[in-house]
């Protein structure tokens, strides 16, 4: 909503700068976005006069044109016009003027060799119409004295953008921001005089509300004026509108936009004679159509509100106009329409169609109903004074009445809400000047609210209304207490937070991206979830709720590639989603490593980065994180996006009941598809979810702390296997034997080729044994020796290595 | 007598001399090996009459052990030289490179609603979450903003379904719902988390951070709003003043509203908070609706409270001097790396919030 200084003084007495006033506008809710003068640098276009024209040698189409721009001043100025002639009087804008339509700054420029000092202007160009063939014809007779002189007048006032709230549609008009303004104490505002209208001349158009369900008009307001002249608008009305950013169009079409930006009452004016036999307004028929003045045609559905004649569709009521019966220059009869339409409907209908209009956006937030006679009077006229014409009576049709809103307000409230405290007095003073009428009764205001107000319904709102003009800065800070009923974090957020930092903490750097995804992408990961499709993406690329994190994840990776990193490790942990429905969604820590180790190191050996590093990660994550790794159990069943041979499950226990990790490299189809090139990618998933969490604290968990000081011994085995078996299974087997006295068991050697029989191979244990009641004997260890080649033989088919 | 003087004085004459470590094992053996000087001395004791043998042997063991002592001192020193030979023969290049190690980085964001979640813990709140996929009723209807409400086009939603009745959320806001609905007043909490709107640009992103913060009691008004925020905001910026300014605002689900702003200047390029006579708006908040409260069975005739809502990210770039919040997203490795935070750099509120 765009106001100036200067219009608001009309309804506003005040003696204040403009800092102070746009500081009050922000103070009391109505924020100030921009302040800019729109007529800045203006005074630079010229009234000028093309005295010579001559081909340009370069070019068949341009001219060059020596100009008078006053004061005897020639400038030659190179144009494409074709109406650049001799003896034309047009607009000349110099060199360091800004061309209003684009922008754009002017500068001394090289054309084809000729240089040109400045611009003949179009009036498109100069934002002054449609109108971009050809440059400005000012009439000779007019202004042939005046070259050289400025030819705009320079307005002081800025334009003032003001960012008006949904509930507030009263201050989208002059009068609503004076009114808020006075009942805050800044300035008086203005009581004007309405004049009206008193006619002995009948209403001879017919006018009718269709009573039907859904109709969205209450009341239609009309009058006609006969005999009228349209005419471009007076300069006082033409500068009022484009101070505030509006395009004059014609008398009568910019009289009705004067009405609705002064008062906020959006009016239509049609041409009497395009109406085939009177206005209906009615409910549409699904697939009607009209064109309107946007020139776009709409196609409508049913059940939206209409102004229709005998030949159908004229406009959408409280939206836009139609072409068929809109105001021309030529126009004789005028119907002025001042209606009141429903929120709701207004809002269903323009957002089915699409559609964005002043009137609209009023009138989907809720126009004053009572202000319908006071539009017809003001606007009927401004008609009158500058078209001319006989005004008729009014005819008002409505189908349901405005009753007043009262409330019940205990002033009590306020305080007990703001925490500060005025006067009884002091409320009804600020609201009376908000245009409450009020009552007191007992220990209650009665309150009847302003008709214009339909944002206020209920105690809490006539608070607002008091604490907004008394000011927030009244408003005393109370410290807060420092003390803790609750613990800020529950057990898994607590987790999450752990998880977050432990696997940062292995060389991860945490990415945070996108919960949505390209569906190609999301494709090779999603397993055998469903699509979740969003129904209207920003763009293509960003269409599905992802079903795992990798596929954005491999996406920057490969950017990051791109940028000429080869190493480099990132994760995200963050939702990925299983349904549409709320709460279908499961935290996830998901890392991608790429690349080599000790690349070009002179100390290590450079390698690939491969499914163990991966594997250690994701263990000693859960680990730290509280888990026994002597009980978890791994297995090969991954998703279709891992290399089938290298990647693994982890479960917590050998129960398996829910996935707590998938790692290992990713499929090499898949790198191959999306183009990515690396000498290694391998990754992990880590499902947050499936934790179980206890509600034991870790140390509750710890068992009683006790260590054995007797002498360990530790044995080594060679084991001679079927390929098949799984060093897990091994180990299982080697730990089930004695497990008071196996405390470890490590796998230092696993070969496969030369001495060892095809399908099979060797496994190299190292066993730690130790008693914690004594030092074992010779016989002892013999005895521990025998029992475990025993069983792993028995147990596994292997065979001890001699 | 003149025996054992002799002994003596030859071989410390001897041992004075550089000697290797075979040439003093001789000269070890010459003395104390079986048939040595000193070992055929003491063979003599039981040969010496009684009134000269508690005088020979006293002699005798002083001789030892001074032979004895000055020997192995020799023999240390030859074989710590030996040592530092061996050790000088090692010796590297320290300044080749250590191995090589990476470093991981927690993600602004997540540092700051870590730090966001330790200030807020110090004055009584706990923290909620809610899920990212939301129905239209706790997201706009519980939240007083029915459908039809103008203030939905100020939201501009991703939906799941034609039906519009599924949708990412737009604000953490329905997790006040979800909370409420949930338990029994008083409540306390923040709710950090992604919220969503279909919006792209320099400064829109269609996902970023919001914390949702709710505190309903029976006698919370303005005062501690006003108070809490204030402190939120000093501690976060971790200066001792801030120039904050409430302004009227609206939203559907709070009433009064109002926006917050702090001042701010701009020194040498950067952002300097708390001083400057600009403004910067930084948090929306209010008193929660008695229809939202109404909306979630909470009677609004015994409590009370506000709501706020703060956009993390912003948060995030104003203390980090990140200026492109479309970076945050963008998982480029030189920005992780740079604005990113070490895993061990946990804020709390003993240690305060940054290093």
């Amino acid at each position: 909503m765009k106001i100036t200084f200067d219009w608001l003084k009309e309804h506003l007495k005040i003696n204040s700068k403009e800092k102070d006033l746009l500081e009050q506008l922000t103070n009391i809710g109505l924020e100030v976005e921009t302040v800019e003068n729109l007529s800045s640098g203006i005074e630079l276009f010229k009234i000028a006069k093309v005295i010579k024209t001559e081909k340009h040698p370069n070019a068949d189409r341009l001219k060059i044109c020596d100009v008078d721009i006053g004061k005897g001043e020639l400038k030659k100025v190179v144009c494409g016009a074709p109406n650049a002639r001799e003896r034309l009087i047009t607009i000349y804008a110099p060199p360091g003027a800004v061309i209003p339509k684009t922008q754009t700054k002017l500068v001394v420029a090289k054309i084809r060799d000729v240089i040109s000092y400045g611009m003949l202007c179009s009036e498109s160009e100069l934002n002054l119409s449609d109108e971009s063939e050809g440059i400005v014809e000012l009439p000779t007779s007019k202004y042939q004295k005046k070259i050289g002189d400025r030819y705009f007048l320079k307005t002081k006032t800025n334009t003032i953008d003001l960012s008006i709230t949904p509930n507030r549609p009263d201050c989208l008009g002059v009068r609503g921001v004076a009114r808020d303004l006075a009942a805050s104490g800044f300035g008086k505002l203005i009581n004007l005089k309405e004049k009206k209208i008193k006619s002995n001349i009948k209403h001879s158009l017919k006018v009718k509300i269709n009573k039907e369900k859904n109709q969205g008009c209450s009341v239609f307001g009309s009058c006609l004026i006969k005999n009228v002249k349209n005419t471009e608008s007076p300069q006082w009305l033409k500068d009022k509108l484009i101070s505030v950013g509006q395009k004059p169009i014609s008398a009568i079409v910019d009289i009705t936009n004067y009405v609705m930006l002064d008062i906020n009452r959006p009016l239509h004016a049609y041409d009497a004679d395009k109406i085939e036999k009177g206005l209906i307004i009615r409910n549409s028929k699904s697939g009607e159509e009209f064109t309107a003045l946007d020139n776009k045609s709409y196609k409508l559905e049913k059940d939206m509100c209409v102004i229709s004649d005998a030949n159908g569709v004229l406009g959408l009521g409280g939206i836009i106009g139609g072409t068929r019966s809109g105001t021309e220059f030529d126009t004789k009869n005028v119907l002025l329409e001042s209606a009141h339409f429903k929120p709701r409907s207004i809002r269903n209908a323009a957002k089915k169609l699409n559609i964005d209009t002043d009137a609209k956006f009023r009138f989907e937030r809720g126009i004053d109903p009572l202000s319908i006679e006071e539009g017809l009077n003001k606007a009927a006229y401004l008609i009158k004074e500058i078209c001319g014409g006989e005004i008729s009576k009014i005819d008002i049709q409505k189908t349901e009445s405005y009753k007043k809103k009262k409330i019940s307000f205990n002033p009590n409230l306020f305080e007990k809400i703001s925490g500060f405290k005025i006067s009884n007095r002091e409320m009804i003073k600020i609201l009376e000047n908000l245009g409450f009428k009020s009552k007191q009764e007992r220990k209650y205001f009665s309150l009847t609210i302003p008709s214009w107000r339909p944002d206020i319904m209920q105690e809490i709102d006539i608070v607002e209304e008091l604490v907004r003009i008394s000011g927030f800065e009244k408003i005393k800070i109370v410290d807060p207490i420092k003390e803790r009923t609750r613990s800020t974090l529950t057990k898994s957020q607590k987790q999450f937070h752990f998880l977050q930092r432990s696997i940062a903490s292995k060389g991860y750097l945490e990415a945070i991206t996108w919960s949505f995804s390209d569906s190609k992408y999301n494709d090779y990961f999603k397993g055998k979830c469903e699509d979740i499709r969003i129904v209207n993406p920003i763009s293509s690329e960003l269409n599905v709720l992802r079903n795992s994190i990798y596929s954005n994840l491999i996406m920057y990776m490969r950017k990051n590639l791109d940028r000429g990193f080869k190493d480099l490790s990132i994760f995200e942990i963050g939702p990925i989603f299983t349904g549409s429905n709320p709460g279908e969604q499961n935290t996830v820590i998901c890392g991608l490593s790429a690349g080599k180790k000790y690349r070009l190191s002179w100390i290590d050996v450079e390698r690939d980065i491969d499914v163990f590093d991966v594997k250690r990660d994701v263990v000693q994550t859960l680990v730290e994180a509280g888990y026994n790794s002597d009980k978890f159990f791994i297995d090969d069943k991954t998703p279709n996006y891992y290399h089938p041979g290298k990647s693994g499950r982890l479960f917590l226990n050998q129960d398996k009941d829910q996935v707590i990790a998938y790692f290992g490299e990713i499929h090499p189809n898949i790198l191959k598809k999306i183009d990515f090139k690396t000498e290694s990618l391998v990754g992990f998933e880590i499902f947050m979810d499936n934790l179980n969490l206890t509600d034991k604290t870790l140390n509750n968990q710890k068992r009683k702390f006790e260590v054995s000081d007797f002498q360990k011994s530790e044995r080594d085995f060679a084991f001679i296997v079927s390929k098949d078996l799984k060093a897990q299974d091994l180990i299982n087997v080697i730990s089930n034997i004695d497990q008071k006295l196996i405390s470890n068991i490590r796998v230092f050697d696993v070969y496969e080729g030369e001495n060892i029989p095809e399908n099979q191979k060797s496994i190299a244990i190292n066993v730690t044994i130790q008693s914690n009641e004594k030092t074992l004997n010779d016989n002892d260890l013999e005895k521990i020796n025998n029992l475990i080649i025993k069983t792993v033989e028995n147990k596994t088919g292997a065979k001890i290595r001699s | 007598m003149s025996d054992l003087k002799k002994i003596k004085d030859d071989f410390l004459l001897k041992l004075e001399k550089k000697l290797s470590l075979s040439e003093i094992n001789e000269i070890k053996t010459n003395l104390f090996g079986k048939n040595g000087l000193i070992s055929s001395q003491f063979k003599k004791i039981g040969s010496i009459s009684e009134s000269e043998k508690k005088k020979f042997a006293s002699e005798l063991n002083l001789i030892k052990d001074e032979l004895q002592n000055q020997i192995n001192s020799k023999i240390n020193e030859i074989q710590s030289e030996e040592i530092n030979k061996k050790l000088e023969k090692e010796k590297v290049d320290i300044t080749l490179p250590e191995r090589t190690f990476i470093r991981g980085k927690i993600h602004p964001v997540s540092q700051t609603i870590d730090e966001i979640s330790s200030i807020f813990s110090e004055i009584g709140f706990s923290v909620e979450e809610g899920p990212d996929v939301e129905n239209e009723y706790n997201n706009f209807t519980a939240l007083n903003t029915p459908d039809n409400h103008p203030a939905r086009d100020m939201h501009d939603t991703f939906y799941l379904d034609e039906k519009k009745e599924k949708l990412l959320r737009t604000h953490t806001s329905p997790v006040q719902i979800r909370t409420m609905l949930k338990d029994k007043p008083p409540f306390k909490i923040i709710a950090p988390g992604r919220t969503y709107r279909s919006d792209s640009d320099q400064t829109h992103s269609p996902m970023f951070h919001q914390v949702e913060g709710l505190h309903i009691d029976k006698n919370i008004n303005m005062g501690n709003l006003k108070g809490c925020l204030n402190y939120f905001i000093k501690e976060f910026f971790e200066v001792k003043k801030i120039k904050m300014r409430f302004r009227p605002s609206h939203f559907p689900f709070t009433e009064p509203s109002a926006e917050v702003d702090i001042g701010y200047e701009i020194k040498d390029g950067k952002i300097v908070i708390g001083e400057g006579d600009k403004w910067l708006e930084i948090l929306g908040c209010g008193m929660v609706h008695p229809n939202v409260l109404k909306n979630v069975k909470v009677d609004s005739s015994k409590y009370q409270g506000y709501a706020f809502g703060i956009g993390i990210d912003r948060l995030a770039m104003l203390k980090y001097g990140i200026n492109d919040l479309r970076a945050f997203f963008d998982c480029d490795y030189r920005w992780l790396n740079h604005f990113g935070f070490d895993p061990l750099d946990v804020p709390t509120n003993y240690r305060g919030l940054s290093r």
